[in-house]
Parts: C-alpha cells; sequence; structure tokens
C-alpha cells in the first residue's frame, strides 16, 4: 500500500490509541474504527503538518450533508490517502 | 476583567496578523465572590479561569484573523501547565500564537505571565464555526471595540 495510508495510519495509531494491525486501507475512520469528530481534528492537524496540505475537512462535511458525497469517498482510509495525494500534487503544480 | 460575566480580557496590546500572534492584558480584581470559595482564606485564581484567559485570547486572535466573519470555540486543551499561583489584584500578559490555520478549526500556542514570569502555558484546538446568529456576531465586535481589538473590514467587502 501507498507510503500515504502508512502515514495516515501510523498517525491514527498514535492520535487515538488503536492498535495499528487493526487499520487498514478498508478501514472507514469513523464506523470502524470509532474515531469521533474531535479526535478526527487531531488526525487532521497531523496530516496538514505531515504533508503541508490542509484537509478540506469543511468542504468534504458539506458535500456529506447535502448528499453529494459519501463519508466513505472521504473517510475509508484507502480513499482518504488518494484524496490526500491529489492535494499534495495540486499544491506541488 | 469582569470575572462574573467571563470577560477576562482587559484590552489587547498587539495584534500582529502577520506572524499570528496577539497579546492581552488582563487585571485579576482584587475582591470577587470566586474567592470567597477559592479558597476560604487563601484566594486564588481558579486555574480553570487561567486557561479560559488563554482561551479568550486564542479566540480574538482567531476572531482578527478570519475578520469576524467566524466564530472560535474552545474545543481542546492540551499539555496545560499551572505552573504558580496568581492572586488578586495581580496583571496578567496573555500571548497566543496561531500554530495551524486549519479546516473548521485552528490550533494555538498560549502564555501567560505575571511580573514576566511564566505562570502557564497551553495548546488549545478553538472549532472555527460560522456566528450561530447576528446578536452573537454584533455583542463580540462591541466587545472587540470595548477591549480594543481592531480589524479592517475584508478587502472584498
Amino acid at each position: 500500500m501507498s507510503s500515504t495510508f502508512e502515514t495516515i495510519a501510523n498517525i491514527i495509531a498514535e492520535t487515538c490509541d488503536i492498535p495499528r494491525d487493526s487499520i487498514t486501507p478498508d478501514s472507514h475512520a469513523i464506523n470502524d474504527l470509532g474515531i469521533d469528530s474531535l479526535d478526527f481534528l487531531d488526525i487532521a492537524f497531523a496530516i496538514d503538518k505531515a504533508f503541508g496540505i490542509k484537509l478540506p475537512l469543511e468542504q468534504w462535511t458539506q458535500e456529506v450533508n447535502d448528499g453529494k458525497a459519501t463519508t466513505d469517498q472521504y473517510f475509508v482510509l484507502k480513499n482518504l490517502s488518494a484524496r490526500i495525494d491529489e492535494l499534495v500534487a495540486a499544491k506541488g503544480a | 476583567m469582569r470575572i462574573e460575566y467571563f470577560q477576562l480580557i482587559d484590552r489587547i496590546v498587539d495584534l500582529n496578523l502577520a506572524d499570528r500572534k496577539i497579546s492581552s492584558e488582563a487585571l485579576v480584581p482584587a475582591v470577587s465572590t470566586i474567592f470567597e470559595g477559592h479558597f476560604p482564606g487563601y484566594p486564588l485564581m481558579p486555574g480553570v479561569l487561567l486557561i479560559e484567559a488563554m482561551a479568550q485570547t486564542a479566540g480574538w486572535l482567531v476572531v482578527a484573523i478570519n475578520r469576524f466573519e467566524r466564530m472560535p470555540f474552545l474545543a481542546a486543551v492540551k499539555e496545560a501547565k499551572l505552573r504558580t499561583f496568581i492572586k488578586p489584584g495581580q496583571l496578567l500578559s496573555i500571548d497566543a500564537h496561531l500554530d495551524h490555520d486549519g479546516s473548521g478549526y485552528a490550533i494555538v500556542e498560549t502564555k501567560i505571565r505575571a511580573e514576566r514570569k511564566l505562570i502557564c502555558d497551553a495548546t488549545l484546538t478553538l472549532c472555527v464555526l460560522d456566528f450561530p446568529n447576528a446578536k452573537m456576531e454584533q455583542q463580540m465586535r462591541d466587545l472587540a471595540a470595548s477591549i480594543g481589538l481592531k480589524v479592517e473590514a475584508p478587502a472584498d467587502g
């Protein structure tokens, strides 16, 4: 799996005290790992710092609330990794 | 400091938006009913109110950076250390620095000094949301003006 996934899995394990072995690319941060919104702020902060980006959490939340996206698109870790890779690429473009 | 009204900041001493820093002052009142219980015969400024003073200073910084378009709410207090007692009548100097401006949240490093001595420090997480209503927004603007927080209107509006 990508180094992006490895990085965010390690961040989640450390931030939320979740065994690293239980975190997989198909894990849903909320539904499977039980991460709440406040803990996810800590994760977002660590991800922002690690990748030099700003995760658009508010935009994603709005899209989910408006029915334009599902939480799977942003909070299943392989999908989150892909979104992060896109943001990193956009930053360097 | 109007401690009973939870208005802990007396004035903004300095605001530097480029460096994302703010400094404020707050004079702990000589007399307050709070000191009758905290503690009888040995009045001390409660540590939770020192943290609140740091949170309010951090909040004004975030309000200023967002130019009154959004409202910060305290969400988490980390690495808080209360190093020394504060007694009635002491002047607090409070500094805050925005470490990270995230999407819907902010991370702020804060410190309080008294007579140049470090009193307490903490890393605060603030959720940054739309103002719940116009009344609150106006009251925040009025309060900001009363403590000397001056923020220019956004260029586009």
